[in-house]
């Protein structure tokens, strides 16, 4: 499996300009809920934007998106009809090993997932009718890149706490379709 | 031609009453059907449960990176899904069809008991035929 591609990557850095789209006024309220994960299933970051309903409270949440993308990450890679050595089912996978998936969708929501090499899960939770969000994780993780990784007061595995980073991001996810 | 890998049929309790291959690389073994299909029961419990909106039914289209596996849940709980190629057209169709087939073949059938593993000779004849049909695009209704 490939992660990103060179050309890609390089396109969706969000350096200098910002983003096509943003500050028109015709900004989309699709996106409904960010969420950051590192490796060892921490919340880096929660975000929402519009959430009507929460069933649990916010720590349950939290774990329980971590370990449904867990058990669906080891669900794909079973059931991977392409490949021949698929290993055992519920055996911690390691970052881009075995087949993954990239989004899914339910008569409410549609949730877009992209895991970088390091490790870090970013979701993205939308209105369901939202097209191919790939290109939009990955901007969103170049912002991470940029203003958390980047930033010399940041200490890695804790939650992320960058006005910067928030402020782009929002601006961001109104661009959304 | 877009191809369709396997079907499953879980019950309303998770259990796998149905399982088919159309000829994925690597068959998998009776004990993995049985896991993943109790996985797949309750990952679709715990969307629902994430959903921000009221309403949520569960998934309806998980896509990954090699295949598309399109869900349908009937009222009754009993879930339908189909592993197929990336981009199949026509899969929620296909999968109302089958309903249909086993309501038809399968529940009206007086030696069937629920929750148990599905075995109609019947209901595999006319499953073949749904699915060829569909492999020639014959669906696209």
């Amino acid at each position: 499996m490939q992660f990103f591609g060179g050309s890609a990557a390089a396109e969706a850095s969000p350096a200098p300009a910002a983003p096509p789209g943003t500050a028109t006024g015709l900004a989309g309220n699709n996106a409904n809920v960010l969420y950051v994960f590192n490796r060892n299933g921490v919340c880096l970051l929660y975000r929402e934007w519009h959430r009507p309903l929460r069933t649990l409270d916010a720590a349950q949440d939290h774990k329980l998106m971590f370990g449904l993308l867990f058990s669906l990450r080891s669900f794909t890679a079973k059931m991977d009809p392409t490949s021949v050595e698929k290993g055992n089912l519920g055996v911690p996978l390691l970052p881009g090993q075995g087949c993954s998936f990239h989004s899914f969708r339910t008569n409410t929501y549609k949730l877009s997932f992209m895991e970088s090499p390091s490790g870090i899960k970013l979701i993205l939770v939308t209105h369901p009718k939202t097209s191919d969000l790939r290109e939009a994780l990955r901007y969103i993780y170049n912002l991470y890149v940029e203003y958390v990784v980047k930033n010399p007061l940041y200490v890695p595995g804790t939650p992320i706490k960058s006005e910067l980073f928030n402020t782009n991001l929002d601006q961001y996810v109104k661009t959304l379709i | 031609m877009a191809a369709i890998y396997s079907l499953f049929i879980i019950s309303k309790s998770g259990g796998l009453i149905f399982y088919k291959d159309y000829g994925s690389a690597g068959r998998m073994d009776t004990n993995d059907s049985l896991r993943l299909a109790s996985l797949w029961h309750s990952m679709h419990a715990i969307s629902q449960q994430l959903s921000p909106t009221v309403g949520c039914t569960g998934i309806e289209l998980l896509q990954a990176d090699s295949f598309d596996l399109h869900c349908f849940q009937s009222l009754t709980g009993t879930k339908f899904f189909v592993v197929c190629e990336p981009g199949t057209q026509h899969m929620e169709s296909l999968l109302k069809v089958i309903y249909e087939l086993y309501t038809d073949y399968v529940l009206k059938n007086p030696f069937y008991e629920m929750e148990m593993p599905i075995r109609c000779e019947l209901f595999d004849l006319n499953l073949s035929q749904a699915i060829q049909k569909d492999r020639v695009a014959l669906l696209g209704r």
